[in-house]
């Protein structure tokens, strides 16, 4: 359960920073219920905060997924899964995807509407090439015998893979409604918040693919090895 | 005592920002049905998980005939024993006690309490509530599948849950159970969403954190955990669904059933165990907390004084929802572990009772010396304490490794978590509809047929779970259908086991009081006016009760103080509203807090 208490306190840090900011200390039963004490209105959109807790939950199900998988690892049945090479490809579009979307959100914030048009489409186009590259994966592991139900570390491959990538389909949906509005809306101010969202979602979704590779690989594994040593 | 000076009393304009863009429904369908409407979606949500807690109250009543009179109902085998324990377990503390405390009373309110028009994001809201119902179908139609619902036991452990010997292992039972509550958690996490997030973002002017009712500090602090913990659930279920359906061993290890191997290896059954506990302990306070929030409300209300030690109830608060993620494992000390383990978890479970505690205290302190009315809503919030503090003692008791590994599988384990997540919360939750009903539909609840429900209800309690704790230091085992023939049992063992069961069916009965006065209230309840508990937060100060939709007419409160200004010396009444501009008053020193 390493990697989700790791997840948590990171998550607990920011939480108990955002309360210390909060007047936590403050006696409000001694406050004069005057003007001075009144808060402003918060000016950060709520879907801003709604997408940073959403992705804090999906975060937690992926650090789960990984504590799992970590707890599974060790048992004696566990062989490691062949990296099928196509991989590195679709780790590529991931990027090419996130870097589109992040040229995108620039091009929203300089009113740049051919530009931004051009970012939502190329990213649109090269997530469906890193989720059609996935699907090539599971068809070569298949083919080479890696089934399913054959080994633990091959269903763990088909369950993390297949979560992240139906968490990047719902982006798409997101990501879809937001090129069609592009295509209606002459100017780039009524998108400038749904393409900061597309790309906030998105490069969260590369992060967790970059961990998701390396826990795969056994890299992570490796490291956290090392780690140890060094605190031994 | 010291007098406060104070600035301008003149009332501050509403804020200026710009109204949240309220959706408008437009028919009756989308006003009563497919409503956005918060409030709307609170009485769908309450509804529904009342229901389900009727079914759930009345697979309990078939499980107390079973251990009451033994042989009786020839129905009641031992199959239809395990099912009625794990649909009874797991429809009353998901999709009862979690549905209602934020589904119901974090919809209506959150939005009212902190001055806000609506949720923030409606429309998810409005998504949240149909995806529950679904949930809830599907968890129902198990009854009705092929083999019958799953007979797992509410804590689903593998590999029994999906082997043939378990009822609905290899049928629809675990497969609908599983998918239910994927489908319950993708709702809740859009309700959850929305409760954590309109908290943060929608407060009317004025509302400080730190000015929240506890109500919704409670409410925020326990949506704020279920986000959290809920995935731990949802992992568990989609790797059970494989290991079930496609044949993975992600928890199933090498298995001789019946005589022959099955085609698994190797996988782990303690993985499921912490995945499910690391949501399982949490969950108990995802009820709990509301609980506390609530009844903290109830008591400040009810005994006219304010809430003693404000910022320590938050804190302490806090403090539960942190820790509540570091004490799973003390579910499975008998599951086998390292000793260090279970001495680390022992530890982090007795140090939750510390802000627990805190919170008693000042409850307590809060009706020193108070003007305690004995209202409805104050007889269940008193009941509250005294029961929790029996069911938090007890777990005292059982966060000890070297006390839970003998009483684990007795009926003291199921006598303690009754007492502590069953009727505590459920004590809570009846004082609060009492409470709140008058908002909700303008009339009061009948004050007579309130008294008699929480009279048998509370007494009936205690005469149902107290002689369980003595069942269960006699060893008598849970989890049994039948005990007849042990021979350390003895002939008062089953005295009793008859008797709680007269007492459970009394008490269920007495629940079809409620429910009647419910609906008979709705028509001819007295009119109770828009603050008929003269209460200070803002859901009691809407210009029309029931509020409309939008809450608040054409201009937002302003929040001029805390949710406990009670009994203030120098007011003209003994409340202040959040809303009411300031005035000269006296308060005490700054020494308590």
């Amino acid at each position: 359960m390493g990697s989700i208490l790791l997840f948590l306190s990171v998550l607990a840090v920011i939480g108990a920073w955002w309360l210390s900011r909060q007047g936590l200390a403050s006696k409000p039963w001694l406050e004069q219920g005057t003007a001075s004490a009144l808060v402003e209105a918060n000016a950060t959109p709520p879907s801003k905060i709604g997408l940073g807790i959403f992705l804090a939950v999906v975060g937690s199900l992926f650090a789960l997924f990984i504590s799992a998988y970590a707890m599974r690892m060790q048992l004696p049945d566990w062989r490691m899964v062949p990296m099928p090479r196509i991989l590195w490809l679709n780790t590529a579009m991931l990027v090419l995807s996130s870097l589109a979307l992040h040229g995108a959100k620039n091009a929203a914030g300089r009113g740049a509407m051919p530009e931004l048009r051009l970012g939502l489409l190329a990213a649109g186009i090269s997530a469906l090439a890193f989720l059609s590259g996935q699907l090539l994966a599971w068809r070569q592991l298949t083919g080479e015998g890696y089934l399913l139900a054959a080994n633990p570390a091959n269903a763990f491959f088909y369950v993390l893979t297949g979560m992240h990538g139906l968490h990047l389909l719902g982006g798409l949906v997101a990501l879809g409604r937001t090129t069609e509005k592009a295509w209606r809306e002459t100017t780039a101010e009524p998108l400038r918040l749904s393409v900061e969202l597309c790309a906030t979602y998105w490069h969260f979704m590369l992060l967790v693919w970059l961990v998701f590779l390396s826990v795969l690989t056994g890299w992570a594994g490796e490291f956290v090895d090392i780690c140890r040593q060094l605190l031994t | 005592m010291v007098d406060v000076p104070l600035g301008p009393t003149g009332a501050v304009a509403p804020a200026d920002v710009e109204d949240v863009e309220l959706y408008h429904p437009h028919s009756w369908v989308t006003k009563y049905v497919f409503s956005q409407d918060a409030k709307i979606i609170a009485i769908q949500y309450s509804f529904v998980a009342l229901s389900v807690g009727l079914i759930a109250l009345v697979l309990s009543w078939l499980m107390r005939l079973q251990l009451g009179f033994p042989g009786v109902f020839s129905f009641i085998d031992a199959n239809a024993y395990y099912q009625f324990i794990t649909m009874h377990g797991m429809m009353m503390v998901v999709y009862v006690l979690t549905a209602l405390f934020l589904g119901g009373f974090g919809n209506y309110l959150i939005p009212l309490m902190v001055g806000a028009r609506d949720m923030v994001f409606p429309y998810i809201n409005m998504l949240s509530f149909w995806i529950y119902l679904l949930a809830v179908l599907v968890l129902v139609a198990s009854f009705f599948a092929p083999g019958g619902p799953t007979g797992a036991g509410w804590t689903l452990y593998p590999p029994q849950a999906i082997l043939s010997g378990t009822p609905g292992g290899q049928d629809w039972g675990i497969v609908l159970m599983l998918a239910s509550l994927m489908i319950f958690i993708i709702g809740f996490t859009m309700g959850g969403l929305n409760y954590v997030v309109t908290v943060l973002q929608a407060r009317a002017r004025g509302m400080t954190l730190m000015r929240m009712p506890l109500t919704v500090w409670g409410i925020f602090t326990a949506s704020f955990m279920a986000l959290l913990a809920f995935p731990a659930l949802f992992v568990g279920a989609v790797m059970m669904l494989f290991d079930r359906i496609f044949g993975t061993s992600f928890f199933m290890p090498a298995i001789v059933e019946m005589g022959q191997p099955l085609d698994r290896n190797g996988g782990s059954p303690l993985l499921f165990q912490h995945l499910f506990w690391f949501f399982g302990h949490p969950e108990v306070y995802i009820v709990a907390l509301p609980a506390f929030g609530i009844v903290s409300d109830l008591i400040s209300t009810h005994a006219r004084r304010n809430i003693f030690g404000y910022r320590m109830m938050v804190w302490a608060l806090l403090a539960i929802g942190a820790l509540s993620f570091v004490v799973w494992a003390h579910h499975m000390y008998v599951s086998g572990m390292n000793p260090y383990f279970g001495f680390f978890f022992a530890t982090t479970t007795l140090i939750i009772a510390v802000p627990t505690a805190i919170k008693v205290y000042n409850w307590i302190l809060t009706l020193w010396r108070g003007n305690i009315h004995l209202t409805v809503p104050m007889l269940f919030a008193l009941a509250f304490i005294v029961t929790f503090v029996n069911g938090g003692l007890t777990g005292l008791f059982l966060g000890n490794v070297v006390v839970d590994v003998p009483l684990s599988d007795t009926m003291f384990v199921v006598a303690h978590f009754h007492m502590v997540m069953g009727v505590a919360p459920i004590l809570v939750i009846f004082g609060a509809i009492y409470h709140w009903y008058p908002k909700v539909t303008g009339r009061m609840l009948n004050d007579t047929l309130g008294k008699l429900h929480f009279w048998v209800t509370f007494l009936g309690a205690y005469a149902i779970f107290f002689p369980m704790h003595y069942l269960g230091l006699m060893g008598i085992p849970r989890r049994y259908h039948d005990i007849a023939d042990m021979s350390f049992v003895p002939p008062s063992a089953h005295t009793l086991n008859a008797f709680i069961t007269i007492v459970a069916l009394i008490v269920g009965a007495t629940q079809l009081v409620f429910v009647f006065n419910l609906f008979w209230s709705l028509r001819h309840g007295r009119p109770s006016g828009g603050n008929p508990w003269q209460a200070t937060t803002l859901e009691w100060q809407t210009p029309e009760t029931p509020p409309p939709h939008g809450n608040w007419g054409k201009d937002l409160p302003v929040v001029y103080r805390w949710a406990y200004d009670y009994s203030v010396p120098g007011a003209d009444q003994d409340f202040l509203p959040q809303n009411q501009p300031g005035i000269t008053r006296t308060v005490p020193g700054s020494s308590h807090g």
